[in-house]
């Protein structure tokens, strides 16, 4: 397809501005741009069939069953957005006087009510704009703790072999060193190893819970406090939140600070790689370290934006975060309220138990018995002995109109594919996918080689990667 | 020549060019292993290399791997070409080498060509 | 109650059993009853969309919309086209995941593609990264790209706007890297300052064109000065501004940064904006996050994919020197949408207007007695005054008549206001606040 650069000719655009009613202001020279500015030259017919052209090779949520393992690539109510789009939201400049932005300040209040009571926390700051960014944030508030005692060797984070690989990044990117701490063969944290590593210079824990094997932390309790007895805190990664709403919460196993993905577990869309929004909360014994501002009730009931917090480790990014997106997340907890956000846990567990019951017999499944809301398949023994790859099973369902799940993650697991369904995927829907997988996995006994080729059906097939990496075209250069 | 050459059980190969400078490069195993190169991370010329610890890192399009030095001093040249060309280590392992490197004090346990082609074919 | 699950629960009590369980409870065995929550959650009980809709509106009424808006200090309010609002309204694009399945990402992939060279224009760079959240993590990130194991200490111009500094001290803070400021003079970097603290240890320098207070930096002398020392210059800039002014590539920088939200973002309280990152080829590799390259598929055709993904977290783990990975890929859509839409005459236009617009302003303002300029540089539509009397009075008057004013300033610039204007303000606009400030002055 061409780009859009190649569309349209010169002279064309679009009349959008009206003509200057004010005298016009020259650019003095020595500021004046002198490099030609080669921006599309396109009618607006043009443009718009550009992006339907482009949205027509995009596959969304609504496209089909999108079952990203630690994704969790759940329906994006349509209200959400809806609300994100009223001008008292998105008319409002960051930096209006305070009796002007009440109505923004008490979602803000209202979204740390719930979510602190959802997790178990007592504080949350919203400024982080995804998930990594809300770890950076969290490892940072670690360290201040550390700092403010006076505790000066507290310099490693401990992380599961098992974790998404921001975890590491977030915690060199916070100054701290990285310990890897290995899993049992039932999937979970190797507690007797986790105690050998433990020590005077541990400052923290990073935990997914349910791991991202889809497997809950049974001995959370004796990890937790392992950590604490050692003098060092514990991360909550939120990722798989989704499973536990309404049924367990980080706060209540002993974790000190968590961030949450809205943009997985409260159904704010992931706009083909965000904006997300990455919360943060904490105990009481973090509040003070929180970036600035903080959202505050005042005695008379309305609030304010706290920028005297001494302690505070400042700001992760301008303003107050992705208010938009947080905007869609609390629309999304006050339609399903108490007892729908537990239903929808219960269903996520439900589907992905249900999935992996109708698949166990069929494909590997290394941890069987029972999964939280998403499971794990290993195609080691197919790449074996049959040289078809977990990339390969993933390129032939892109045939049959399914989004993969994710591939080659956790990396603990050989040829993995992790599927979590999510709760809004219906049984039929499942169903339908249950008999393509196990389809695909026929085809690729007793026919591997036809499988090496796959997609046929999409616009493009498999992209040639090493091409791009070795030879980078980053950017269109006009001839 | 090829007598001179030692082999590590991290899958590299050194070369003695004289009896304290060495050049460095990735063993045939190895880069059939990582598949399809697409960059290389090399140190700089003055660089003090610590055998057993990591001194380069190759990149294929899913994977990075550290490269480790068998030996301990000073990188005396860069193999910059590679920088442009990491397919080089593909195509022709034993003439793509990453580093020399003189001042030599320490190594790493090498093997024979023998001895390696033993103990890759225990590892397969 | 709406919880978006399809399956009835009588669908589910069939699920349940043909998986050998007897209730949903026995879904969470695997949880140790000392960490169950023995409680329902203490939140509200569900509603109809109806209802949350009533909820969310009377929020949403609490705010203040001001219909004339004359600050920016960060957050400029332009205007958007419809068809940015329409094309970035699309399902697909909205409900989609990272593009890491480029088969069937390509539409995606390709407007990253078509992002990433509409940055590179717009700064005059090489290479562009996909986004980062906002202009001060993308000011940050592009500090810590320039660390090298010699240079840690890094200097940031004091008239950088405050929060991306903020922002930046919290990034360096773990991580060894020392921080310098250069004061102002007059409203610019004070060149003789910089002068005097740069040495072989510096890894870059960071300013801002147009600076916070709306002044033309005086950018090749800069970069003489820092290249001299061998650091990297880097330059936050406003990309309505490159519509006419100068590019960071024509003042010698090797990254470009800046806040991507004038181009089609709608204010939203502070977010989601856009981080916008270029860089010289030289420094490709070290940009963070994602990137999309051009390839070919099996037979020949063109494609897009994530390439040089191992610089990522997702491989390099510990080792990545940056921990991105959502970033705002639908920011950036929106971005390079406004720019199609706009086109090379169109961004012109809107520059050109907005600096009109502020000069009217200020020539305005500066009639009456106690508005004064109190920088005298070169501003594009930004531009500090003195007030007489009360700023918080003057404010609170045009507040009354739907007028949000000039931004209040602090610090050594305690009574100081910083204005704004872009080509939404009409001058029946800037005339009619002319009239009510000339009244309150006057009384």
């Amino acid at each position: 397809m061409k780009l859009i650069f190649e569309k349209g000719n010169k002279g064309r655009g679009c009349e959008l501005l009206p003509p200057c009613d004010v005298p016009i202001t020259e650019v003095n020279p020595n500021f004046k741009r002198n490099i030609e500015l080669h921006l599309p030259e396109v009618s607006e017919t043009e443009l718009s069939r550009h992006y339907t052209e482009l949205m027509k090779r995009t596959f969304g949520v609504n496209d089909g069953f999108y079952p990203l393992g630690s994704c969790t690539m759940k329906y994006n109510p349509k209200i959400n957005d809806e609300m994100a789009k009223l001008p008292g939201f998105s008319e409002i400049h960051p930096l209006q006087p305070e009796d002007t932005i009440q109505g923004c300040l008490e979602v803000m209040a209202l979204a740390e009510e719930y979510l602190c009571e959802i997790t178990g926390m007592d504080r949350m700051s919203f400024q982080p704009a995804a998930g990594a960014h809300g770890e950076f944030t969290g490892l940072h508030l670690i360290r201040a703790y550390h700092k403010s005692r006076g505790d000066k060797k507290r310099d490693k984070i401990l992380v599961p072999d098992s974790a998404h690989g921001t975890n590491p990044a977030s915690a060199t990117m916070a100054g701290f060193k990285v310990i890897n701490v290995p899993s049992t063969k039932e999937g979970l944290v190797d507690l007797e190893a986790l105690k050998k590593l433990v020590g005077e210079d541990t400052a923290g824990f990073m935990l997914t819970n349910p791991n991202t094997l889809g497997l809950f932390e049974e001995n959370i309790l004796e990890i937790t406090d392992t950590i604490h007895q050692a003098g060092g805190l514990n991360y909550y990664d939120g990722a798989n939140l989704n499973a536990i709403m309404g049924i367990a919460r980080p706060g209540d196993m002993g974790f000190d600070v968590v961030h949450l993905n809205l943009h997985k577990t409260f159904s704010t869309p992931h706009g083909g790689g965000g904006p997300g929004s990455g919360p943060v909360g904490c105990k009481d014994l973090l509040a003070k370290f929180l970036p600035s501002p903080q959202v505050m009730k005042n005695s008379d009931g309305s609030f304010r934006l706290e920028y005297n917090n001494e302690q505070s480790i400042g700001r992760v990014k301008a303003f107050y975060g992705n208010f938009l997106i947080l905007v869609r997340a609390l629309t999304y907890i006050l339609t399903l309220g108490r007892e729908g956000l537990k239903n929808a846990s219960e269903s996520a567990v439900l589907n992905a138990n249900y999935m992996m019951h109708q698949l166990k017999e069929t494909f590997s499944i290394p941890f069987p018995k029972a999964c939280m809301h998403e499971f794990v398949i290993s195609l080691e023994k197919l790449k074996k002995e049959k040289g078809v790859s977990a990339l390969d099973i993933a390129k032939v369902m892109l045939d049959y109109g399914i989004h993969p799940p994710t591939m080659y993650f956790p990396l603990i697991i050989q040829e993995a594919l992790m599927v979590e369904p999510t709760e809004t995927e219906a049984k039929e829907t499942l169903d339908e996918v249950i008999a393509i997988y196990k389809q695909i996995y026929e085809e690729a006994v007793n026919n591997p080689e036809s499988l090496h080729n796959y997609p046929l059906k999409t616009f493009i097939g498999r992209p040639d990667e090493v091409m791009a990496a070795r030879n980078p075209i980053l950017r269109y250069r006009a001839e | 020549m090829m007598q001179d050459l030692k082999f590590t059980k991290t899958n590299e190969w050194v070369q003695y060019l004289d009896e304290t400078t060495v050049r460095i490069g990735l063993t045939d195993y190895a880069q059939k292993e990582l598949g399809d190169l697409v960059f290389v991370n090399l140190p700089e010329e003055g660089d003090e290399v610590v055998a057993g610890e990591a001194f380069a890192d190759v990149e294929s399009v899913k994977a990075v791997s550290d490269v480790y030095s068998p030996v301990t001093g000073t990188v005396r040249s860069v193999n910059e070409e590679l920088l442009d060309h990491p397919e080089l280590i593909n195509s022709d392992p034993m003439e793509a080498w990453f580093i020399e490197v003189e001042e030599v004090r320490e190594t790493t346990e090498f093997l024979t060509e023998d001895e390696y082609d033993q103990f890759i074919s225990k590892e397969g | 109650m709406g919880t978006y699950v399809p399956n009835t629960l009588q669908e589910q009590e069939g699920m349940l059993h043909s998986i050998g369980l007897n209730g949903r409870e026995e879904l969470f065995n695997s949880i140790p009853k000392e960490v169950r929550l023995d409680r329902s959650l203490k939140l509200p009980s569900g509603r109809s969309e109806m209802e949350v809709r009533n909820i969310m509106t009377n929020l949403a009424e609490k705010n203040r919309v001001f219909k004339t808006i004359f600050r920016g200090a960060g957050a400029y309010r332009h205007y958007i086209p419809s068809i940015v609002k329409q094309i970035t309204s699309k399902e697909e694009f909205i409900t989609a995941y990272t593009p890491y399945q480029a088969e069937i990402s390509q539409g995606i992939l390709q407007s990253i593609f078509e992002f990433q060279t509409m940055i590179c224009e717009l700064t005059g760079m090489d290479v562009s990264n996909a986004s980062v959240y906002d202009g001060a993590t993308a000011a940050a990130e592009a500090i810590i790209m320039c660390i090298e194991r010699k240079r840690r200490k890094v200097v940031v111009s004091e008239t950088v706007n405050p929060e991306v500094i903020f922002t930046i001290k919290t990034y360096c803070s773990g991580l060894d890297i020392e921080i310098l400021t250069v004061a102002a003079k007059e409203g610019k970097t004070d060149l003789s300052k910089l002068e005097a603290i740069l040495d072989q240890e510096i890894a870059s320098v960071l300013i801002q064109q147009p600076n916070y207070f709306g002044q033309l930096e005086d950018g090749e002398a800069i970069n003489t000065l820092v290249k001299s020392c061998g650091a990297k210059y880097i330059i936050s800039c406003n990309p309505i501004s490159l519509g006419i002014l100068k590019t960071p590539a024509e003042y010698g920088a090797d990254i470009a940064v800046g806040e991507g939200q004038p181009l089609g973002i709608p204010l939203s309280f502070g977010g989601p904006y856009l981080g916008f990152m270029a860089a010289k080829e030289a420094m490709m590799r070290k940009l963070p996050g994602r990137i999309v390259g051009e390839t070919k598929d099996s037979q020949g055709r063109r494609a897009f994919v994530l390439t040089l993904q191992a610089r990522e977290q997702h491989i390099r783990r510990e080792k990545a020197s940056s921990n991105i990975c959502s970033n705002q890929a639908l920011c950036a859509m929106t971005a390079a949408v406004y720019l199609d839409a706009m086109g090379k005459r169109g961004l012109e236009q809107a520059a050109i207007l907005s600096m009109s617009k502020a000069h009217y302003l200020a020539d305005r303002l500066c009639e009456i007695e106690g508005f004064e300029l109190v920088y005298k540089g070169e501003y594009f539509n930004e531009f500090v005054t003195s007030c007489p009397g009360s700023v918080d009075k003057i404010l609170q008057v045009l507040e009354e008549r739907g007028i949000l004013g000039g931004y209040p300033l602090t610090g050594e610039l305690d009574g100081k206001l910083l204005w704004c204007a872009t080509e939404l303000n009409s001058k029946e606009e800037i005339d009619n606040m002319i009239d009510i400030l000339k009244e309150v002055v006057g009384r």
